[in-house]
């Protein structure tokens, strides 16, 4: 791999730049691999370059049936952040946070995490409630965590209405200093030139459309470019989950509905900080670009078509509205929509199947952006081991049969 | 000189009004009828904007929402506006307008530095470099890529115009109002449908208002004229200029947005609002959106001075400006001879065309000639000159297969370039709706395919490049349309005769215009988006990367991800990756257009839904009471409800203390007309409920009340309240104010989706009724004064039951059902009569020393007897069990939720369960949210192990100290255990205990 920085940008600006190799091969696939994993999303990509590095298992393919990078983890708003409620969601999105604060080192490639710090607004005496309950929980698991009042909120965002007699009010707010963004698109570049460059072919339009299981043990992949033999398959394909699990004959808990975002057009510097209310139903933070970059609530349907309804949009305006007064004039420059797979109580599965050397990884519904080092890292270790990491042991699809659900949605506020 | 560059005649501009307006701090003048870019090209102005990455100089380029370069800050103070395009502004006196991302001042930009570093900034040199370490990164280079990217800036202060939606159904929706789009929508129109009729800019007409054709023996612009005094003639035809057709959903829902009064400055009425979106939902569509001219790909191909050559067009015509008096107009079509004939009529002192085609053909070419202006065909543009406005050009003779040209030592001197790569439909719309685009080889431009809605396309939009055939596809989209809903022609309409009409010869496809060195050699600039400076050689290093697949490409060189949604750069940027793989461009594909066609204001998508409308506020029929009397309040969900009610002088700590004593010692009211009520009807009532609630109801009698709980499919409790029995086949449910909507959602979904076979019906009344809930030790007194004939002993009301009666002169039902544990009565009256029955319990209890309590002192007294809250107690994941709840659970029948208490999960002993909590300290009040630790890790750094948090927490007056609930793992065996809780970096000590702190009497039927 050759390496990047500034120095062999400046050595390649001297031959016009027309040495640069390229980021990944474009291989053709070969008749079998020890693993394969289906799904090009950031997910499926650090997997693959995780089990190349943490476990030596190079002869693998990642089968993608668009272009690598082109599902929800190049639609998404990018928050990343780990102040998550339960214990084993901390544990598995801190693990997250920390390889991402390295990321960009470890890649070699910029990833543009940007720790500008993520409020989660109360706007109710509920919220304020959950609100500090969450702050509490994540000091105890040594997670970064603060309250702030409302006159800390304004002096935080200055450019925040924090009016006292708005609709929603703001109470208070928790604050995680080390969340922010970061840069979709170079996640799953990165990765994947990091994992082909490790040995792992990625194959892109190639659609996996069946399996070869035999009395109950995965043996191959039915593709559009032909089957692939393997005795091992991750599956990552967010909202597609429940499509491949049906292939292969059994039944996720998984709802795939449409989740919009939006980009305003480029502005120069106003927000510095990435701002969540559930209440007021709003996210945005400022993009690199200078763009504002906005999610909207799900659809309330179900769907696989990447786009979603226009109300919802309407909606979501009003609401921003509310906290931005200052945005009104501003303009949607563009919007699109991703499918995101929702499990009931809004956790991962991350883990085995029911069919032998088949593992899924997939309800990351609307907040697995932030997750996808810390997944891709505990879903290879499931891979290679065939057994989970104890960071995702707690999120198997047992849990739906035992019950020990890991319900965010009680606490976790918004789910971004 | 003012206007200099302003033709002494012609042009739909009003001479006579003549407007003043500032544009970088300097006074101009223009005329009613001037866009900001017409205006400023009469004035000479050029240079209006620096691009993006390397700073360098840019003009007006086009004349129409396909603008890249000439955006601005329109405005000052709260109206400001970001990233107006000139070319879309609509000139009024008084307009102001900066330049954008240029400092100190547009012609000195220091930023222009960065050309310096050109070879350094390739497409996605910022993924290469600047990762040192996450704090460099941060702190250094994020803070700098931020500083410089952007173009305008947010305004300062909140906006004050109003902005309003209005929803209309049309049989045919006509998008776009040009030749096609007039003739369709005077085709339908005539025929009697209900036609919308909608067009981006200030007047219909589109390309016909700048156009030298005759149509029917008018000049187009006169033809265009009587089409549109007819249209607004027609009662069902509703024609919206200054509208453009933004989004294309499902169903034929077309999104538009009407900017009401931007075109009047300050003239703008106060009543209006200042733009409206419109819902349209259309039986038919038409699109007749036109096309775009693309421009041509070509060294240096971005200076000032350099513009789309059908813009010349419209700038010369339209609005009587001449951009250049020494022209050069560059091209690989006819479409561009136009702009050649135009200039020359116009004045201009030279005019040459350089023409790509080695044989340039049609008719247009022909009466160039004949006019006399000089082409150099075979010929193309290697390279231009100039700094702040283009100078010259140098020539070049193009090889046969165009990837070469051999430099020739002809040199053109000029102050304006005019270019033309041909004509791209604007299948936006289309595109959005789902239709699928087809590539046409000879037009070099994707086309409508095979649409998926009810629609049909007309005009350019197909490719069509003759007016006669634009004209007669209108009228053939007409007919369709007219067809599909049912509408029959009027008179058979005929297509208008338009004079000159000819052939135009072939298109030359030229994605990209060699010159004197290869591609991203030399210091020479390619640009593809000129918005976002990517240039040839960027998407050629994209390719280069293993970014072929276009997405990648676009996402790479952010060609296309501009304001203007790269409407002229996109199939340049496709085209050209489409060759540097060796693909065709039909192969290539084409990115995902995406709605908004063009940018569409935050305040006009929000509407009217902000502030006090952005959510209903919900107020019971005692609010303005509760108002008067100086009560605080909270909101819960959409209500407002009193949250204690402090007198002067009192803290809230202190009202609340005094409400809660009242209602232990005397008597209290409470404001209980915000709990959700759902009227269950039907001879099934009593089996749903048997299958939502956990526990039993078929023995419930009418005249009975039953409290219940409801749960999830995973056994997590999800609402409760009480539930009467009215009549046989009648009960009134009673649900958590938040989760009114919830709940009866629910029962509609099991109802309606599980168990159609159940007849019953559910309907919500909250809002029916308004409550009043008396409770405390003289409550009897209180009722008897209000309802005298009231038996209210325990044999003739006892708890749990509901009696119907007069209560202070109301019908009212009453409900002996207790949430304090006091003697307790709820009072049920028609809404309308709410106030009446408050006011005559406050005046009944005064001698009593009733209180008005608000929901922290129901909160408080609630928790003195250990009753759950929903939403606070639990969070979704708490069983009825872990509550302590199991007698509410049936073992005799089945319930939502029942399968899942069997669970492994469900029945592990150390699930957290409900307890009570004193502190070691009686007066310290532990925050609700706290976490709880063993004793032992009091003071243990993180990571703790948790086993458990403060769920609820007061001071409680009557028992003079602090009372918590938690849930706790294992809490029901941990009786006793002094534990830590653990907040805001302090520890405080509790003791376990029972959930209760006042103990039920012995014999006592309400507690
Ligand atoms: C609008 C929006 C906003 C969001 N905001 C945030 C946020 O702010 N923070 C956050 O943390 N998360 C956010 N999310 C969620 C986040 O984007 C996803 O959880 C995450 O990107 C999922 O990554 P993935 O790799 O699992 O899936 P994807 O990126 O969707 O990748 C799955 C891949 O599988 C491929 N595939 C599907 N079927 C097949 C098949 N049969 N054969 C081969 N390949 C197939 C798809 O083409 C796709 O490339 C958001 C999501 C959306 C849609």
């Amino acid at each position: 791999m050759t390496r990047y920085s500034i120095v062999s940008l400046a050595r390649n600006a001297l031959s016009h730049h027309e040495h640069w190799p390229r980021l990944w091969r474009s291989p053709e696939p070969k008749p079998a691999y020890d693993a394969v994993i289906i799904g090009a999303g950031g997910h499926g990509l650090a997997t693959a370059y995780y089990l190349a590095k943490n476990h030596g298992v190079t002869s693998v393919a990642v089968l993608e049936k668009g272009w690598l990078g082109g599902g929800n983890t190049g639609r998404n708003t990018t928050i990343v952040r780990s102040n998550y409620l339960w214990d084993e969601s901390a544990a598995i999105y801190e693990h997250s946070l920390k390889l991402w604060e390295g990321l960009s080192q470890e890649l070699n490639y910029n990833v543009m995490l940007s720790q500008r710090g993520v409020l989660n607004l109360a706007h109710n005496l509920h919220d304020v409630r959950e609100g500090k309950r969450r702050v509490y929980a994540n000091q105890l698991n040594g997670v970064d965590a603060e309250w702030l009042t409302p006159d800390q909120v304004k002096a935080f965002c200055p450019i925040l209405n924090t009016a006292p007699d708005a609709r929603h009010p703001v109470l208070g707010s928790t604050l995680q200093r080390r969340a922010g963004v970061a840069r979709h698109d170079a996640v799953a570049w990165g990765y994947a030139r990091a994992a082909d460059a490790r040995g792992v072919d990625l194959i892109q339009n190639c659609e996996v459309t069946g399996f070869d299981i035999k009395s109950g043990r995965v043996e191959g992949v039915v593709t559009t470019r032909g089957t692939i033999k393997t005795s091992k398959i991750g599956c990552v394909v967010a909202g597609h989950s429940s499509v491949l699990a049906g292939l292969a004959g059994f039944r996720l808990p998984i709802q795939s509905h449409p989740l919009q975002a939006m980009v305003s057009e480029p502005i120069k510097p106003v927000l510095d900080c990435v701002v969540m209310s559930a209440a007021v139903h709003v996210y945005v933070s400022q993009s690199d670009k200078g763009e504002l970059v906005l999610g909207a609530g799900i659809d309330g349907y179900n769907s696989y078509a990447q786009r979603g309804s226009f109300h919802v949009i309407e909606a979501q305006m009003g609401a921003l509205k509310e906290l931005f007064p200052i945005f009104s004039r501003l303009k949607m420059m563009r919007s699109w929509g991703g499918i995101v797979d929702v499990c009931p109580d809004a956790s991962p599965i991350i883990g085995k199947t029911p069919i032998e050397g088949l593992y899924v990884n997939c309800g990351w519904g609307t907040g697995g952006f932030k997750a996808i080092p810390g997944s891709g890292f505990a879903f290879a270790h499931t891979i290679a081991k065939n057994e989970p990491h104890a960071l995702n042991a707690p999120f198997s699809l047992d849990r739906f049969v035992s019950g020990a659900l890991v319900d965010e949605h009680g606490a976790a506020a918004v789910a971004h | 000189m003012s206007q200099r560059f302003r033709l002494p005649s012609g042009g739909r501009v009003d001479r006579a009004k003549t407007l003043r307006f500032r544009f970088n701090g300097r006074s101009y003048e223009g005329y009613q009828g001037d866009t900001l870019a017409s205006a400023l090209l009469a004035n000479g102005v050029h240079l209006v904007a620096r691009g993006i990455k390397y700073h360098r100089p840019r003009g007006i380029h086009a004349a129409g929402v396909e603008e890249p370069n000439a955006l601005v800050q329109l405005g000052r103070g709260a109206r400001s506006e970001p990233n107006a395009r000139a070319t879309e502004i609509e000139l009024f006196d008084g307009l102001r307008a900066t330049s954008v991302n240029v400092w100190p001042s547009l012609a000195h930009d220091w930023r222009s530095i960065n050309g310096l570093f050109a070879k350094l900034l390739v497409a996605g040199f910022y993924y290469k470099t600047f990762k040192g370490t996450q704090g460099l990164w941060q702190r250094v280079y994020e803070p700098m890529i931020r500083r410089a990217a952007g173009f305008g800036r947010a305004p300062t202060l909140p906006d004050p115009d109003r902005y309003d939606h209005m929803n209309e159904h049309c049989d045919v929706l006509v998008v776009g109002g040009g030749a096609a789009g007039l003739m369709a929508a005077l085709t339908a129109g005539r025929a009697g449908a209900r036609v919308m009729l909608v067009d981006e800019q200030s007047e219909p007409g589109g390309w016909l208002l700048g156009c030298g054709a005759s149509i029917d023996q008018h000049p187009a612009p006169k033809w265009v004229a009587g089409v549109v005094a007819e249209l607004r003639g027609m009662a069902e035809v509703v024609l919206l200029p200054r509208t453009t057709a933004f989004g294309y959903y499902d169903q034929n829902y077309v999104c538009l947005l009407e900017r009401r009064a931007d075109h009047l400055g300050r003239a703008a009425p106060a009543y209006s609002s200042r733009q409206r979106v419109w819902h349209v939902r259309a039986r038919h569509v038409v699109l007749a959106a036109g096309a775009h001219e693309r421009p041509l790909v070509f060294a240096d191909n971005d200076r000032p001075g350099i513009m789309l050559a059908g813009a010349v067009t419209t700038y010369v015509r339209r609005y009587g400006v001449l951009p250049g008096r020494r022209a050069v107009i560059f091209t690989n079509n006819d479409s561009a001879y136009e702009t050649a004939l135009a200039l020359t009529q116009a004045g201009a002192d030279v005019v040459t065309v350089i023409d790509a085609r080695a044989e340039p053909g049609g008719a247009l070419a022909m009466a160039a000639r004949e006019a006399g202006i000089r082409v150099l065909d075979g010929r193309v543009v290697i390279g231009t000159r100039g700094t702040r406005r283009v100078s010259g050009v140098e020539l070049g003779r193009l090889g046969a297969d165009g990837s070469s040209a051999e430099p020739t030592s002809e040199r053109l001197d000029c102050d304006l370039l005019a270019v033309s790569g041909g004509h791209s439909p604007v299948v936006h719309l289309f595109s959005q709706s789902q239709g699928r685009l087809r590539f046409d080889e000879t037009l070099g431009a994707f086309v409508p395919g095979e649409p998926a809605q009810p629609q049909q396309m007309a005009g350019a939009i197909n490719g069509l490049s003759s007016l006669a055939l634009c004209l007669a596809d209108g009228l053939r989209a007409a007919r369709a349309a007219l067809e599909a809903t049912g509408f029959s022609e009027a008179t058979t309409m005929a297509v208008p005769r338009v004079e000159p009409e000819g052939q135009s010869g072939a298109l030359r496809p030229l994605w990209l215009v060699p010159g004197h060195k290869p591609i991203g050699r030399g210091r020479a600039k390619h640009f593809v988006d000129l918005q976002n400076d990517t240039t040839a050689a960027d998407i050629l290093l994209a390719r280069r990367e293993g970014f072929e697949a276009v997405e990648h490409m676009k996402r790479y060189t952010l060609a296309g991800f501009g304001t203007d949604q790269g409407k002229t750069a996109n199939l340049n940027a496709l085209a050209i990756l489409a060759r540097a793989t060796g693909r065709s461009i039909a192969e290539t594909g084409t990115t995902t257009f995406r709605p908004p066609y063009t940018p569409v204001g935050f305040g006009a998508l929000a509407g009217t839904e902000i502030g006090a409308l952005s959510d209903p506020i919900r107020m019971t029929p005692m609010h303005d009471w509760h108002v008067a009397h100086g009560a605080a309040f909270e909101n819960v969900g959409q209500w407002r409800r009193p949250w204690c009610y402090p007198r002067s002088g009192e803290t809230m700590q202190d009202a609340v203390n005094r409400e809660c004593l009242a209602v232990r010692r005397a008597v209290g009211v409470l404001d209980a007309s915000t709990l959700g009520k759902i009227e269950i009807v039907g001879p099934d009532a009593a089996e749903l409920l048997n299958r939502i609630y956990t526990n039993g109801w078929k023995t419930l009698r009418v005249g009975q009340v039953r409290y219940g709980l409801m749960c999830r499919e995973d056994g997590m409790v999800f609402d409760d309240g009480t539930t009467a029995r009215l009549a046989p086949e009648r009960y009134v449910m009673t649900t958590t104010t938040g989760n009114a909507a919830i709940v009866l959602d629910w029962l509609e979904e099991y109802l309606q989706t599980e168990w159609p076979e159940l007849k019953v019906y559910c309907t919500s009344v909250t809002e029916q009724w308004a409550v009043a809930s008396i409770a405390g030790p003289k409550a009897d007194a209180l009722i008897t004064r209000l309802a005298p004939s009231l038996d209210l002993s325990d044999a003739a009301f006892p708890a749990l039951t509901l009696r119907e009666g007069v209560v202070a002169g109301i019908p009212a039902r009453l409900f002996r059902i207790s949430f304090t544990g006091e003697p307790s009565y709820e009072i049920n009256v028609p809404s309308d009569r709410g106030l009446a029955l408050w006011e005559a319990v406050m005046e009944a209890g005064a001698p009593l020393g009733v209180a008005p309590y608000g929901t922290e002192a129901m909160h408080v007294l609630r928790a003195e007897k250990g009753f759950i809250i929903v939403g606070q107690e639990t969070d979704g994941t708490v069983t009825p069990l872990d509550l302590g709840l199991e007698r509410m659970v049936s073992r005799q029948k089945d319930f939502i939720g029942r399968r899942s208490l069997g669970r492994a999960d469900t029945r592990r002993a150390d699930r957290k369960q409900l307890v009570g909590l004193l502190t070691d300290e009686p007066s310290v009040v532990l925050p609700e949210g706290a976490q709880l630790v063993r004793k032992d890790d009091a003071t243990r750094a993180p990571p703790v192990p948790m086993i458990g948090h403060v769920t609820s927490s007061y001071y409680s007056a009557v028992l003079g100290r602090s009372i918590a609930l938690a849930l706790v793992k294992g809490g029901r065996g941990r009786h006793g255990e002094i534990i830590a809780a653990r907040f805001d970096g302090r520890t405080v000590l509790a003791r376990i205990g029972p959930p209760v702190f006042i103990p039920k009497p012995e014999a006592s039927s309400d507690g």
